[in-house]
């Protein structure tokens, strides 16, 4: 079987009478004309006003967009916040809008480089509005740029970046890569600070959200809901447009052979994998991440809907699963899983031992519906370096975090309550979020409590490949094969355990019956 | 005879910090009744001869059985029989004061222990106490009309280079003594002196002093380089004086200085007793004891005793180190080792005897020579030494710095030619290879390797001086007669002989070495006798651990290659290149780098002048512009760059409530965005002036210097002034450096700590014991860092 092993393969054997293996469903097709499919969305929105009808001349328009985060990898060009952006921004001139403030929502996120504003963009809309100052990355930190809308019926407090609060209206940019996000999620959580983000972006929450993945089983979800109706009472205006893509990663290319299923391989693909295997050993960990960061995936948009918010986003969500979602029947003991080079908070940077867990724990643990694909007390193996390697300039407080947070304690409760508040607040990591690109102070502490219902679910995590001492730094137990971490899982799960590898990317949903 | 003899007598004891004079002075306390003792003691530089007396002398340990057998009380009491009097051999009149003149004059016996056993000592030096110091004895005893007996330790190598027997007579009755006068001896040795010191301050040596401390210490500041010289000087003159010695040694008969130093000493003294006498002064009764290499206790006062590091000690200790892999020496030749106690019993014999001859007893020729040695009696063979170490080592390894097992090589016994190639030929590789690792721009962990090398030179060098100094010992073939010492112990009482053993038959040598000595040599040379490997972190652990301490109270950083792996130059060319065209760009790292070297070796000589000439290139550039872009650079470049360990440390200090303070030649626009970092930020800066451009009015750069660049000395200054204006005290300062150029900031406060550091440093911390943090590698590694290109079609050129 084919493993991601971070920046590298490996090809594992699993126990053959006792495993199963879930495969991504093949891409489906896309929009044949991407481009008239946004404007006819513009037009005909659902539970709204055409957007034509919503602008103005003299109007504060904010077009807020998803940031890198999303999509994994990030998409060819034109990427599909370009294509949409400059339809709206087509519309906003026919009526004579002047007002345009074009924000990357990324709450905590570290702020996108110029660079990446372009890909995102693309360039004409970039030297329109950069210089003059109106295309920038949200700040949550911004003395005088956020305000505090209310509070919801929960006592959750609700923040909101001052330029977004003051406008006559928001259109918010989604790429729904995964059925998590998009939603009141967007505006909620993209344009907010730690002040509301707290209140969800916790352990309580997250143990509550079984899976996040899963909107009406989700309590991340509920208490975003709960914030966009205090927003949307604030009289905010939001015209939410969301797109899906389908999971083609690859491309018809060689790299093909990696979406497609083992026994389906040809020699030619064998011989493909083998020498990209290869090629990736022997280079340089720098030299595989510059290459493997520098794909571009060939993503094709699937839908595109606009309108009410929570209306665009049932819509939105049929459409991720018929994408992503397979029936499973049955957990399983083990959850194999392959970790692969990038996970949304290392574009461009390094998965650091932090991100491995949250990739792992967080979300492909999460992907499912109905029940966790592994049992209670199950066991979770993932392949990943998890080398103690650290982006100086992404991940400062990730770096402290390890050395200060995980030397004490990898009880996401206790870190919560004794160090998220020092991390969150700490002047330095505000002045690196504010004026480098850095994620947040509190952002590693996120990234655990992410990861923490499955830490309550599981007997076990066991990672191979993976380095002994950052590992067990981690709370988790390293092994250097698959047969020695299935040696180590019957420990907890006895002697003939059943064994779910569920290969991911390209990316997919589990609906476990 | 002994006991009844000097039983309450007066002894006055010269060199009892020494080796012997500690022995001497504990065996008289402990087996002679009542016996008065003063000791003649340099005063310390800091210290009196009292205070050296009860820390250097009675604290040893030595004196712990003493203190077993009698407790504290009784060992006051004891003690209370010894007091030191301020003097020194070395000047006329042994420097005593009045006090110190009249215990001299009332003492019974005067015991002269006092000596440079050094056989490297500068000749001067050897001469001054070696040769003129029994003399000066004699003649202080002369004016004070004194006549108490006088022994006087001298060697059995006063018989110089010569083979077969070597009898207890004196130096002048050797029929190969040159008749040398000692006098004239004494002057040359004297113009000697004056002559080297005059040379040393001649411009051509000081210049090439200047050049050598230069190199060691790089653009450390004109201060420090100053101070370098002068002690490279003092070096000088020293090592010409020791080669002074040793040749004018072996040019009249005698392995070095020493040995030729105490000849000349004994012939001296002879000859001012007798002249003494013949003018009518007191008829001083002299002994001169003369033992061989003396080297552990057998048994007294425990077995194993020994004080400082002597001659077997540390050749031994580097052969089971794996370092030395060879000594000169015959296997069949005799080592002439004696147990430190054998010869102090001998001494307290031969005194007691002469006190009891001063008083009318039968005399004894004058003066009476006793030699304490085993090579007639009882000798050790080299063959046998060699063998017992070398089973010793095997069966109890030591054990090198990752806690593996040394393996001792085997002895083959070469000749001394051999050898001293061999080690002259180590020692010019290793050298030459300090040199290249000195010229690459190593860091960290590769320049502590430098450090490594260094230290393996360092060893070899010893070894080479080892072999240089000893091997004439090992390869010595007199065979030195006890016949006066048989007789000393046949004259000997029962109850004397019960408490006191001279006759070197009783040594059992493989007893000796193995259970005795070995064991002793081990423990005192502190050396790695169990695998552990923890004492190296421990020490990094301590150490860290007082600088972290809430007790210090500032921490001052440099930034380039401390905190972040760049510096000026990069920087400059980041911003420079910012807003280029990709031709403008080509253009630029094609110049920068045909300048690299003329920049590079302007940096190494004086960093202010580099820094004042590079920063003419920011001459016209946009003030407003550059901060925009110093922004982005703060990213791209220094955080990138950053070491993640060294922002957290700053951190670390500033949790614990210390002042935080950044001291660096960087420009103050290039680095404001890392100023929240610290509490203080000391760096360049620019003046600035009104142009008017086509934009309008634009604030530019005047590309000089406003005040002193923070570099070298000019940061010690920094630091002593920020600490009074903050009112903190510098010693309980950190400062974190990376490079020599910074020594004056890391000697300016009380916790220096290297980081990364340069070679040179690398060394210097090594020898000075400081900590070294290695805070890893950056995480961009580009030559010639560059902005990223100037998207937005208005590119132009800015700075020169």
């Amino acid at each position: 079987m084919l493993f991601h092993h971070g920046e590298q393969l490996r090809l594992e054997r699993l126990p053959a009478e006792r495993s199963r293996i879930i495969y991504p469903p093949e891409p489906l097709a896309g929009l044949d004309d991407p481009d008239q499919a946004i404007r006819d969305a513009l037009e005909n929105p659902i539970d709204s006003e055409p957007l034509s009808a919503l602008l103005f001349a003299d109007m504060r328009l904010t077009i807020a967009f998803d940031d890198i985060s999303l999509p994994l990898p990030q998409m060819r060009r034109p990427d599909i916040r370009q294509r949409v952006i400059e339809a709206v921004l087509d519309l906003a001139a026919e009526a004579g809008v002047t007002d345009v403030h074009l924000i990357a929502a990324l709450a905590l996120h570290r702020r996108m480089t110029e660079e990446e504003l372009r890909h995102a963009v693309g360039d004409r809309v970039y030297d329109s509005f950069a210089p003059r100052g109106q295309l920038y990355n949200h700040d949550a930190e911004d003395p005088d740029g956020m305000t505090l809308i209310g509070t919801t019926r929960h006592g959750e407090e609700v923040q909101i970046s001052t330029r977004v609060a003051t406008s006559d209206l928001i259109v918010y940019v989604n790429i729904n890569l995964v059925s998590m996000d998009g939603g009141w999620k967007s505006t909620a959580t993209g344009l907010s600070g730690y002040q509301a983000l707290r209140h969800h972006h916790n352990v309580h929450t997250m143990r509550q959200s079984r899976s996040f993945m899963d909107r009406e089983s989700s309590e991340l979800h509920r208490s975003n809901w709960r914030q966009g109706e205090v927003l949307r009472d604030a009289g905010i205006k939001v015209f939410q447009i969301e797109t899906t893509v389908n999971n083609d990663l690859y491309g018809d290319g060689p790299l093909k052979v990696l979406a497609k299923r083992e026994w389906e391989w040809t020699t030619r693909d064998r011989a493909t994998f083998m020498a990209a295997k290869a090629g990736l050993d022997r280079l340089s960990p720098a030299q595989r991440r510059r290459i493997l960061h520098g794909w571009r995936a060939p993503y094709a948009m699937t839908s595109v809907q606009a309108g009410e918010v929570e209306a665009v986003h049932e819509v939105t969500t049929r459409h991720v699963y018929d994408q992503q979602l397979v029936p499973v029947e049955g957990q399983t003991d083990i959850l194999a899983l392959g970790l692969p080079y990038i996970c949304p908070y290392n574009v461009n940077s390094i998965m650091n031992p932090i991100l491995v867990m949250c990739l792992g724990l967080g979300y492909f643990f999460n992907l499912y519906k109905g029940r966790p694909l592994v049992r209670e007390g199950g066991v979770l193996i993932m392949s990943h370096p998890t080398t103690p390697e650290f982006h100086p300039v992404h991940h400062p407080s990730y770096i402290d975090f390890f050395e200060e947070v995980l030397a004490e304690t990898t009880d996401p409760l206790v870190m919560e309550a004794q160090f998220e508040e020092r991390f969150a607040t700490d002047e330095w990591y505000r002045h690196l979020y504010r004026t480098s690109h850095a994620y947040h102070g509190v952002h590693p502490f996120y990234m655990w409590y992410w990861g923490s219902h499955a830490l309550e679910h599981l007997g076990g995590v066991v990672v191979v490949g993976g380095d002994p001492a950052t590992v067990r730094r981690l709370g988790f137990r390293p092994a250097s094969t698959m047969s020695d971490a299935l040696e180590i899982a019957s420990d907890v799960v006895g002697r003939q355990p059943t064994i779910t590898y569920f290969k991911n990317p390209p990316l997919s949903m589990v609906d476990v019956t | 005879m002994i006991v009844d003899g000097l039983a309450g007598t007066r002894i006055f004891v010269t060199g009892a910090t020494g080796f012997v004079g500690t022995a001497l002075v504990e065996r008289l306390l402990r087996c002679v009744p009542d016996v008065q003792l003063t000791l003649l003691i340099r005063d310390g530089r800091r210290t009196t001869a009292q205070r050296r007396l009860e820390r250097e002398v009675l604290r040893n340990d030595c004196f712990d059985r003493l203190r077993g057998e009698l407790g504290a009380d009784g060992f006051a009491e004891v003690a209370a029989r010894v007091r030191a009097v301020s003097g020194d051999v070395g000047s006329d009149g042994l420097g005593l004061d009045d006090d110190g003149r009249a215990a001299l004059s009332e003492a019974d016996v005067v015991i002269h222990s006092a000596a440079t056993v050094a056989f490297d000592s500068p000749l001067d030096r050897a001469v001054e106490i070696n040769l003129m110091g029994p003399v000066r004895i004699a003649e202080t005893l002369a004016r004070l009309g004194a006549s108490p007996h006088l022994v006087a330790v001298s060697t059995c190598y006063v018989a110089g280079n010569r083979r077969g027997a070597a009898p207890e007579e004196p130096v002048t009755a050797n029929p190969f003594f040159a008749d040398l006068d000692w006098r004239a001896e004494v002057d040359a040795a004297r113009r000697t002196r004056a002559d080297v010191d005059a040379e040393s301050r001649t411009p051509e040596r000081l210049d090439e002093f200047r050049a050598r401390a230069r190199s060691e210490l790089g653009p450390a500041g004109g201060p420090l380089i100053a101070e370098r010289t002068e002690s490279l000087r003092k070096d000088w003159v020293h090592d010409r004086m020791v080669t002074f010695g040793r040749s004018r040694a072996t040019s009249v008969g005698w392995p070095d200085a020493y040995a030729f130093t105490k000849a000349l000493g004994e012939v001296a003294l002879t000859r001012t007793l007798d002249r003494v006498r013949s003018e009518g002064g007191p008829d001083i009764g002299c002994t001169i004891v003369r033992p061989s290499i003396i080297e552990s206790a057998l048994a007294e006062p425990r077995p194993g005793w020994i004080r400082g590091f002597r001659m077997a000690e540390p050749i031994i200790l580097s052969y089971a180190r794996g370092l030395l892999r060879e000594f000169p020496g015959v296997p069949e030749g005799v080592i002439d080792v004696i147990p430190v106690d054998l010869v102090v019993a001998a001494i307290i014999a031969a005194a007691a005897e002469g006190a009891a001859a001063a008083e009318g007893a039968a005399a004894a020729d004058s003066p009476g020579i006793v030699q304490v040695a085993t090579g007639d009696a009882n000798p050790l063979r080299y063959q046998q030494l060699v063998d017992r170490v070398r089973d010793w080592f095997t069966e109890r390894p030591l054990y090198d710095r990752n806690g593996q097992p040394i393996v001792v090589p085997d002895w083959t016994f070469p000749g001394r030619g051999r050898v001293e190639g061999q080690l002259r030929r180590a020692t010019s590789v290793l050298e030459r290879a300090e040199r290249v690792v000195a010229a690459l721009p190593l860091r960290g962990t590769a320049a502590q390797w430098g450090a490594g090398i260094e230290e393996k030179r360092e060893q070899a060098r010893r070894a080479l001086s080892y072999v240089e100094l000893y091997g004439a010992y090992t390869e010595c073939e007199a065979v030195y007669g006890v016949q006066r010492l048989a007789e000393l112990d046949s004259r000997l009482s029962a109850e004397d002989h019960e408490l006191f053993t001279l006759d070197p038959r009783v040594i059992d040598w493989d007893r000796y070495i193995t259970e005795v000595h070995l064991p002793s040599v081990v423990a005192h040379g502190r050396a790695r006798s169990s695998p552990s490997k923890r004492s190296a972190t421990a020490r990094t652990d301590r150490l860290r651990a007082q600088v972290l301490a809430p007790e210090r109270q500032m921490a001052v950083f440099d930034l380039e290659n401390t905190i972040i792996a760049s510096n000026v130059v990069a920087t400059y060319s980041w911003l420079a290149t910012r807003r280029l065209g990709t031709a403008d760009r080509v253009r630029f790292v094609g110049r920068t780098l045909l300048e690299a070297p003329a920049l590079l070796a302007q940096d190494r000589k004086d960093r202010s002048d580099f820094l004042r000439a590079f920063y003419r290139r920011y001459e016209g550039a946009p003030v407003e512009e550059l901060r925009q872009d110093a922004a982005e650079h703060f990213s791209d470049l220094l955080l990138t760059r950053s070491f993640p360990d060294a922002v957290r440390r700053v951190r670390r200090h500033r949790e614990l409530g210390h002042t935080t303070v950044l001291i660096t030649g960087a420009l103050d626009i290039a680095i404001e965005p890392l100023a929240p970092l610290f509490d203080h930020v000391v760096c360049a800066r620019l003046g600035t002036r009104v142009e008017s451009t086509r934009s309008g009015p634009t604030e530019v750069l005047t590309g000089h210097l406003e005040e002193v660049p923070p570099t070298a000395e000019a940061r010690a200054r920094i630091i002593v002034d920020l600490c009074s204006e903050l009112d903190l005290d510098p010693r309980q300062a950190v400062a974190y450096a990376d490079s020599s150029s910074d020594l004056p900031m890391l000697e300016a406060v009380g916790f220096p700590v290297a980081v990364n550091p340069e070679p040179r440093l690398a060394s210097i911390a090594r020898k000075r014991g400081w900590l070294v943090e290695d805070f890893g590698s950056d995480f961009g590694h580009k030559v010639l860092p560059m902005g990223p290109a100037w998207r937005e079609r208005r590119t132009g050129r800015r700075l020169a």
